[in-house]
């Protein structure tokens, strides 16, 4: 074992004093407008290696959990660490389903080979982020209603045209479920929502 | 003289060499053949089965009865997907195994090539780690990583996919020692606050018992348990690969618990006030019905894989770490305890509901067993199927030396045993006596032709009640007796099969024949021998917990009226 081992909190204390957090209450989906289960925010440190996705993948798929989102980007390097350029990534992964089965997720998350550590952020303080553009139909009738919707929420305009608008907003997902759903009334033609990113407060491992 | 340029299969069989493999097990292929070409300038044997199954089953065999990685060589698509119920076999059971496969050429990877099977894709779920290699410069380093994710930690298989173009290229990369695996942690020794929690939980208790499983075999902790068993005077028990870790004959031990345990050691544990698990997983044959498992009692867990923790029981002390150094750890910590009473009641058990059987009516399976443990079983690998066989065997066959008794217990791989024996008896060459069921049996009996070409002294009992019998007892006792899909009608004559292949063999039908039989088999070890006994054909293993139910829900002899329906997981 090299360097960098040592710089990684032992996943074997964390794993033995476990403890679960009871995660949020059941919320209604602003979208699909149903009650939905508690949602869980899980923060992995991977390898970067072929099929850590599908092992990722494979460990909520056989306990029944559903992905709500998933982001992975590449991860910061530093030669000083010992780690080289695109050696890790980051994901950050959203999920609702059975919280007892979740504790057994992360320890499982955290037995494969290829992942550094699994953090469960749920319910910590955390600053997280999202990033959405919604395709609206924007008739000369509506148009203004929905520049006024989007200034107050600091979105952005990014594509306009004579029938339709695209507009980008940033910002924690229950901002963003505000923002969709009072856009929803003037005919959304498409949403991408990039999913949530978050990263812990002050000192602490995200 | 040219010097011959290494290849990627050159390297591989190089790296194989460095880590000290002695025999492969596998079947050659299309996609393989590189590695196949390395093979025959190199000192390490390699034996050729008669289905990829049975290569997993005997590498598994060699590796539970040494310790050391059992290695696998097949080829891709067919070759590759036939070595699956050998990985989850593996796996459950926390075995260190190499699985190399062969796979086609990297520009052919993803469009249905001949034999090509996306092998890691198919495995994932089946294996500790696995590797697609497609830069011949990797070999060494994913060789090296293999080895040790295989054997370290919580051992399990290890799978290299390598492509042809891979294996049959160059390969000029040096020889890797070191390992770097930031995701990969093994406890060692346990948090030192923790022992002493447990400690003072073990001091207090008045009704210890020790619940010894395949964890502590792995380890080598027999040693240290027995110690701690002796100084607290506290009972043990064992699971079904638990056998061997402490001697099943010492009087503290209480043999094997759970579905099919002894009455004595499932009272010893529905009955204790402190139960400490040690390399075991509190698995549903264990435990029976969970809200009702030891609600009184407290408990300790000692494992190295943290996952196991919470999963099933929560305990009140999680000790992560090896089971060896955790126990030597505890050792100092501890002291005599008051269990005079606890081991009175214990005894009075014993004495009041011993393993028992019909001694009429027509040759018994517990009868042939018992004669092999009283006439030297006690000294040879006892390997096993699957089945009412495996019980029996566990049951009246002690095991009393580690890494002594193998058998599938997390699978349940029928067709483990024979190919089990063969590499256990290749890797130590100490007699070894396969107990096998007739259905388990005819899954892997091509490798009668492996066994009788190496020579192998590998003995096999077969127990043929003509049925499926673990599954006909099932239905007897939950099903009115609606047999379906349990009779093994047209069933071979086995030992003219056994003669086919150059095997001698003997049958026996009357329990006063059962001795030479076995002494024969005992004495003959020019190489694979086999003892058919035909048993009475609808005995049924008892004692018995029925899936789902409670340790108290525990049924001694056939009940006389009609059994609810099972509701555990099988």
């Amino acid at each position: 074992m090299t360097a960098t081992t040592d710089k990684i909190s032992k996943p074997e204390a964390r794993g033995a004093k476990f403890e679960l957090d009871p995660g949020k209450a059941p919320r209604r989906d602003i979208v699909t407008d149903v009650i939905v289960q508690p949602l869980h925010t899980i923060s992995l440190l991977v390898r970067n290696k072929p099929g850590v996705l599908c092992r990722v993948a494979m460990v909520f798929a056989r306990r029944g959990y559903n992905l709500e989102s998933l982001v992975v980007s590449p991860a910061l390097w530093n030669a000083n660490d010992g780690t080289a350029p695109g050696e890790f990534s980051r994901m950050t992964i959203t999920c609702s389903g059975d919280p007892d089965a979740l504790e057994q997720i992360i320890k499982q998350l955290e037995k494969l080979i290829d992942v550094v550590h699994a953090i469960d952020h749920t319910g910590q303080a955390v600053i997280e982020s999202e990033l959405a553009l919604v395709k609206m139909k924007a008739g000369l009738k509506d148009r203004t209603e929905i520049l006024q919707v989007a200034e107050n929420f600091k979105a952005k305009v990014v594509d306009y045209s004579a029938e339709s608008m695209i507009l980008r907003c940033a910002g924690e997902t229950e901002k963003l479920d505000a923002f969709v759903g009072l856009l929803k009334p003037f005919g959304i033609i498409e949403l991408v929502r990039s999913g949530k990113i978050l990263m812990a407060r002050g000192l602490e491992e995200t | 003289m040219l010097q011959k340029t290494t290849s990627g299969g050159d390297k591989i069989i190089q790296c194989l060499e460095r880590e000290g493999v002695e025999v492969i097990y596998g079947y050659s292929g299309g996609a393989a053949m590189p590695i196949f070409d390395a093979l025959v300038d190199s000192k390490i044997k390699f034996v050729l089965v008669r289905h990829e199954q049975g290569a997993t089953h005997m590498a598994d065999g060699y590796a539970r009865a040494t310790g050391k990685p059992g290695v696998v060589l097949v080829t891709s698509g067919p070759g590759a997907t036939n070595c699956v119920t050998g990985l989850l076999t593996a796996l459950m059971d926390s075995v260190p195994m190499i699985v190399l496969t062969g796979q086609t050429i990297t520009p052919m990877l993803g469009k249905d090539a001949f034999q090509e099977a996306d092998v890691t894709g198919i495995t994932y779920p089946v294996v500790k780690h696995s590797y697609l290699v497609k830069n011949a410069a990797d070999i060494p380093r994913v060789m090296k990583e293999a080895f040790y994710i295989a054997t370290s930690g919580r051992p399990g298989p290890v799978l290299i996919d390598l492509p042809k173009d891979i294996t049959q290229g160059p390969c000029n990369a040096p020889m890797v020692d070191e390992v770097h695996l930031p995701g990969y942690h093994i406890p060692g020794r346990a948090d030192s606050e923790l022992i002493k929690k447990a400690a003072a939980i073990i001091s207090k208790s008045k009704k210890p018992v020790l619940y010894v499983g395949h964890g502590a075999v792995i380890s080598g902790a027999g040693k240290a348990i027995m110690l701690l068993a002796e100084k607290l005077n506290a009972p043990i028990v064992n699971t079904l690969l638990g056998k061997g870790a402490c001697p099943e004959d010492h009087p503290l031990n209480q043999g094997m618990l759970g579905m099919h345990g002894t009455a004595y050691a499932n009272k010893t544990v529905s009955g204790c006030d402190m139960i400490m698990a040690i390399g075991a997983r509190w698995d549903d044959r264990i435990t029976g019905k969970l809200s009702e498992f030891c609600k009184e009692a407290t408990k300790i867990h000692i494992d190295i894989d943290v996952a196991e923790f919470n999963k099933i029981i929560r305990p009140d002390v999680s000790l992560a770490g090896d089971a060896k150094m955790v126990v030597e750890d505890l050792l100092p910590l501890v002291g005599k305890l008051d269990t005079a009473d606890w081991l009175k009641d214990i005894n009075g058990w014993r004495k009041q509901f011993p393993l028992k059987y019909p001694k009429k009516g027509g040759l018994r399976a517990q009868y042939v067993l018992d004669r092999l443990d009283k006439l030297g079983g006690r000294d040879c690998i006892i390997t096993t199927d699957v089945g009412q066989h495996q019980m029996w065997a566990a049951q009246f066959c002690l095991t009393t030396k580690n890494r002594h008794w193998l058998s599938s217990g997390g699978a349940g791989t029928m067709g483990f045993g024979f190919p089990a024996a063969i590499g256990a008896a290749m890797a130590t060459g100490k007699p070894t006596w396969c107990v096998v069921g007739d259905g388990g049996f005819q899954m892997t009996l091509c490798e009668l032709a492996t066994a009788a070409l190496q020579k192998v002294p590998v003995k096999i009992l077969i127990i043929n009640n003509s049925y499926l019998g673990m599954i006909r007892q099932w239905q007897e006792l939950f099903f009115d007796n609606r047999l379906s899909g349990a009779d093994l009608e047209g069933n071979p004559d086995f030992v003219k099969l056994a003669a086919a292949y150059g095997v001698p063999g003997k049958r026996v039908k009357r329990a006063g024949d059962v001795d030479k039989a076995i002494k024969w088999a005992m004495a003959y070890n020019d190489g694979p021998c086999l003892v058919e006994a035909e048993v009475v054909k609808d005995d049924n293993v008892f004692p018995m917990i029925p899936a789902g139910a409670p340790l108290t829900g525990m049924i001694i002899e056939k009940p006389k009226t009609k059994m609810e329906k099972p509701t555990g997981s099988t």
